[in-house]
């Protein structure tokens, strides 16, 4: 098993805490993880973006050509990373941002308005961890607890213990969301 | 051990700390800026000196000074930087001082920008400053191999009084990956320093000099340091090969080219075309026997480098025309993917 997965958005998404979320969640499963972020002039460029791969052996290339997931959180990052998509692989899109359907018609596409989750929530910051929640759920390789031990890890390390829970929520009500669609082509 | 999830750059700096660092100098810059981060945070609570320099040449000569002194020490910069310590690496050379230097290469020449590169390997293994000199140099391709390179780093530059440096870029100074760390080298198995200058008393004077203004004596000098690598020759080359016993075609790639090759090898023998790979963790000194050795059998052998083909060079002195050699390379900080190596695979496994 090796899954490559892009998490891409505008910067302060949260894109960068995302993709370590799920790397972290992975590793603590016992999978070989990487995390790759974008840095420097490219997120200037409009997109943040990372790359994870989680697989059950050693890694090559921490550069994925064809993710068999991405996140995108921005219309900007669907149009760039869209067409890259593996056949047959996902796609968990902020429908709170992105006015447009998919153009891809091989793959799985989640739309989360995770705008409006996370406003719901009281808390507009924790739309990363409502995709990532989404994403959780369509892709079923990490389950949603270890992403709740690994987003604790990162806010603890971070001094922000209080928003562990709002961030739990937020995870939860993504997973629950995905449900909607699973199944669907 | 407990796994941690480290980018390149912690994950250097921690390794370099249980490794007995007591003094790090520095002058930050992009990308390897987490690595000055971490050595401010948490050198100074384990019993070491941190500081950060003016310039990149005060750096270099502060490592100069508390090497002569007996102590481990290290710098760490990227590309531009690397090249204003020229200077004082190669006093250290001539001065046969151990200390240990990481360069995590970004896109050049000049400022260049901060993206990854490999621009930076004539600079590395040919002696980037005067004279006749060499680096141990060693090129992690993952998090926790530059974890356990660091460590070798220093082991290497004691045993051998040669500066070590770690060559990687800019891509494994930011990645995150985990990483199981032995834990801190007990102190009494550093190797005694009995020519550092730690104070006369009681015994004659120890004197450190790169200096000799006679040239019979600097020749004597050179010859001690030209037997010292030769020495380091014989006993240190390093490289990992993957899948040559049937290769038609190898690619010779190192850092995080050589394990983004690794990823090129599986898919090309997937598609049926039997890829091999061999990656230098060594690049002074360069694995030219296992290529030679290899170049009598497989009829190519394509170098694969964040460069316009510098390790090219080397890789085609070992294969010494018994096999094609040809050469892919991106350059100015673009990272090629697995599909384009694969079709440059494609196109000389078939060609």
């Amino acid at each position: 098993m090796e899954l490559g997965v892009i998490f891409a958005g505008f910067g302060g998404q949260g894109i960068l805490l995302a993709g370590k979320v799920l790397a972290r969640a992975g590793m603590d499963r016992g999978l070989e993880v990487t995390w790759l972020p974008s840095y420097g002039p490219e997120m200037r460029g409009g997109t943040a973006n990372c790359t994870v791969v989680l697989a059950d052996e050693p890694i090559g290339s921490p550069i994925v050509d064809a993710p068999q997931a991405l996140v995108a959180m921005n219309l900007p990052s669907l149009d760039r990373f869209e067409g890259r998509v593996a056949k047959d692989g996902l796609i968990v899109y902020n429908s709170s941002l992105i006015p447009r359907a998919l153009k891809r018609s091989d793959v799985r596409g989640i739309p989360v308005p995770a705008n409006d989750i996370a406003r719901q929530l009281g808390s507009p910051r924790t739309i990363n961890m409502v995709a990532l929640g989404a994403l959780l759920r369509a892709l079923g390789a990490v389950p949603l607890e270890a992403a709740e031990e690994a987003m604790a890890h990162e806010l603890r390390a971070r001094g922000r213990e209080r928003l562990i829970e709002v961030n739990q929520r937020a995870l939860a009500r993504g997973f629950s969301e995905a449900g909607k669609y699973l199944g669907d082509r | 051990m407990t796994r941690m999830l480290l980018r390149g750059n912690e994950a250097i700096a921690e390794a370099a700390i249980r490794s007995g660092l007591k003094c790090y100098f520095c002058y930050p810059i992009t990308p390897q800026g987490e690595l000055v981060e971490y050595m401010a945070r948490e050198l100074p609570k384990r019993g070491g000196v941190f500081l950060q320099a003016e310039s990149e040449v005060a750096a270099i000569n502060m490592v100069y000074g508390a090497a002569a002194a007996g102590v481990r020490t290290m710098t760490s910069s990227s590309s531009p930087g690397i090249s204003l310590k020229q200077e004082g690496i190669s006093y250290l050379a001539g001065a046969r001082l151990p200390a240990v230097i990481v360069n995590m290469m970004r896109g050049g020449p000049g400022l260049g920008n901060i993206a990854p590169a490999q621009g930076d390997y004539f600079q590395a293994t040919k002696g980037g400053g005067h004279g006749d000199y060499h680096l141990i140099v060693l090129a992690p391709s993952t998090v926790p191999e530059a974890a356990q390179l660091v460590m070798l780093a220093f082991e290497l530059s004691d045993r051998y009084r040669v500066p070590a440096m770690i060559l990687a870029d800019g891509m494994l100074g930011q990645m995150m990956e985990p990483v199981e760390l032995p834990p801190p080298v007990d102190p009494k198995g550093i190797p005694q320093r009995p020519w550092a200058v730690t104070g006369a008393k009681g015994r004659p004077p120890n004197v450190i000099l790169s200096f000799d203004l006679e040239p019979q004596r600097l020749k004597e000098m050179n010859l001690v340091l030209q037997e010292t690598y030769r020495e380091i020759e014989r006993n240190e080359v390093r490289w990992e090969e993957m899948a040559t016993d049937d290769a038609q075609i190898l690619i010779v790639a190192y850092g995080t080219m050589g394990r983004i090759a690794k990823t090129v090898v599986r898919r090309a023998r997937k598609e049926g075309i039997r890829a091999g790979l061999l990656r230098p963790i060594t690049l002074w000194p360069f694995p030219y026997e296992p290529i030679r050795r290899l170049s009598e059998r497989v009829p190519t052998v394509l170098t694969v480098e964040l460069s316009a083909g510098q390790m090219w060079e080397d890789v085609r002195l070992a294969v010494e025309g018994r096999a094609k050699t040809p050469f892919y390379g991106e350059l100015g900080g673009v990272v090629p993917t697995p599909k384009e190596i694969l079709s440059e695979v494609k196109r000389h496994a078939t060609g």
